[in-house]
């Protein structure tokens, strides 16, 4: 008998070489949530900095309540698909808010951001069309390219010279998706919209733009790179996700194309699974709500980055970009100083991500951070303080 | 181009992938010989369609392990025109 499992023994050895020198750092468990930055670990307290909670809107009095509201109201389950049980009232309420906010005609959310990435990339392109994705995409993307059945044409990241080359060699006909990212989760650097944008009047295709980590972080009204770049209207579909500015669990793709709702028949990962639940559309409901009242987070957010990012690069780290993004990665040399690094941070008190190959571009080796709005600026000195201490010296 | 004058060529490509210095022929499985990851495997494969002008879809990636497998690849797509 061949053990399928078998094949994961080099995972297996890999993970238990990072156990054996401390902690597992990619299976943390928090004890008890103290607040959007604090964690209790264990009998220690943790600033959380590699959390994606941008706005820090996750114990907003407003927004919990009306969580527990709609448990009330609702139960705790949707027990099925939109397709085959239905929709509750609050999932159109959630479209329709999504929609307003974006200034775009159309929206449709799903479970997970995951798999609106599956879904709308599957319900756009099929096997007659190409869809052209940046290399350094985000796995939910390739792994809805790959579902879509498409021809899969992957350019050098952020370079629209590179598409520009790749789409002059296609000769296939069909459809043609260009898929980019707002801020790249990894380095944190974002694309250059216009480069692209600009690419539409020599090539025919269509653009989206996955604002997973720019939702709610980019532009004057938090709507993503779009609204940022002040390109909208070059932008034919977004996607998001609830799990990072929203602070709850879901994702969404929008649009204005006049057949965009038909999708919601033509994307298994939106008719084959259970909807979202009450609670978790409730609080993205009054989320949304927050962002849209309070820009002010959005300024927090940017006066703390602008902090963490000088305060880094002052200790003489390498970051991923050289501008300022709420995702600021310290490049390390190799996997096991990142491991014992990752690990002295954690043992000081600060939690960060660990990333490493594959998951990472370029086989780099990075010490992932996050900021939040709800950072305060003894939140991010005290950070730079135990990076100075345990990384840069 | 024939296969024979394209598998010199994928080879030199793949030098800086080859960290563990291993030998180099046609029937060499470029991710598992190698060791490449699935990252890195896509990054070469971008070296070999800059290198010779041509499209190679991801969809043919995974069905493409050899050196020759994907010289075979190139030079029919070489030789289309």
């Amino acid at each position: 008998m061949v053990d399928l499992l078998e094949k994961h023994r080099a995972i297996a050895d890999r993970f238990q070489r990072m156990i054996d020198m401390g902690v597992n750092a990619l299976g943390v468990t928090n004890d008890q949530m103290i607040s959007p930055t604090r964690a209790i670990v264990g009998n220690r307290e943790i600033i959380l900095a590699g959390t994606n909670n941008y706005m820090g809107i996750t114990f907003e009095p407003s927004v919990i309540a009306a969580g527990k509201k709609a448990l009330d109201e609702f139960g705790t389950g949707t027990t099925g698909s939109r397709i085959a049980n239905g929709s509750f009232a609050m999932h159109k309420e959630l479209e329709r808010s999504l929609a307003k906010f974006l200034g775009l005609k159309h929206c449709i959310v799903f479970t997970t951001g995951y798999q609106a990435n599956l879904g709308m990339l599957s319900g756009l392109a099929g096997p007659k069309d190409t869809i052209y994705l940046d290399a350094d995409s985000h796995s939910s993307i390739y792994d809805g390219c790959t579902l879509s059945g498409a021809k899969l044409v992957r350019f050098r990241h952020n370079d629209a010279a590179d598409l520009d080359k790749r789409m002059a060699r296609d000769d296939t006909g069909g459809g043609r998706l260009v898929v980019l990212e707002g801020i790249y989760s990894m380095l944190g650097d974002r694309a250059p919209l216009a480069d692209f944008v600009a690419l539409k009047k020599k090539h025919d295709f269509q653009l989206l733009v996955d604002d997973a980590h720019s939702f709610g972080v980019l532009g004057p009204n938090g709507r993503g790179l779009g609204d940022e770049a002040g390109l909208e209207d070059g932008v034919d579909f977004v996607i998001g996700t609830f799990s990072k500015s929203i602070g709850a669990i879901g994702g969404f793709g929008a649009g204005n194309h006049p057949l965009f709702d038909t999708l919601r028949y033509a994307m298994r990962p939106y008719m084959f699974t259970a909807s979202a639940s009450p609670a978790s559309v409730a609080t993205s409901i009054a989320a949304l709500e927050v962002l849209a009242k309070e820009p002010e987070r959005r300024q927090r957010l940017w006066d703390n980055s602008q902090r963490l990012f000088d305060g880094l690069r002052a200790l003489g780290l390498e970051t991923g970009t050289d501008v300022v993004s709420p995702v600021i990665a310290v490049k390390m040399p190799d996997e096991l100083t990142t491991i014992a690094k990752w690990n002295a941070l954690f043992e000081s008190g600060v939690y960060v991500n660990m990333a490493v190959p594959p998951g990472t571009p370029n086989r780099l080796c990075l010490l992932r951070c996050s900021v939040s709005a709800a950072h305060s600026f003894d939140d991010i000195d005290r950070i730079i303080e135990i990076f100075k201490k345990v990384v840069a010296n | 181009m024939t296969e024979a004058e394209i598998i010199p060529i994928i080879c030199d490509l793949l030098g800086p992938y080859n960290l563990e210095g291993k030998l180099l022929a046609a029937e060499t499985d470029i991710p598992a010989e190698l060791n490449i990851d699935s990252v890195g495997v896509l990054d070469f494969i971008m070296e070999v369609e800059d290198h010779f002008d041509i499209e190679i879809p991801m969809n043919v990636v995974s069905e493409t392990r050899t050196v020759i497998d994907l010289a075979r690849y190139v030079a029919a797509q070489k030789n289309k025109a």
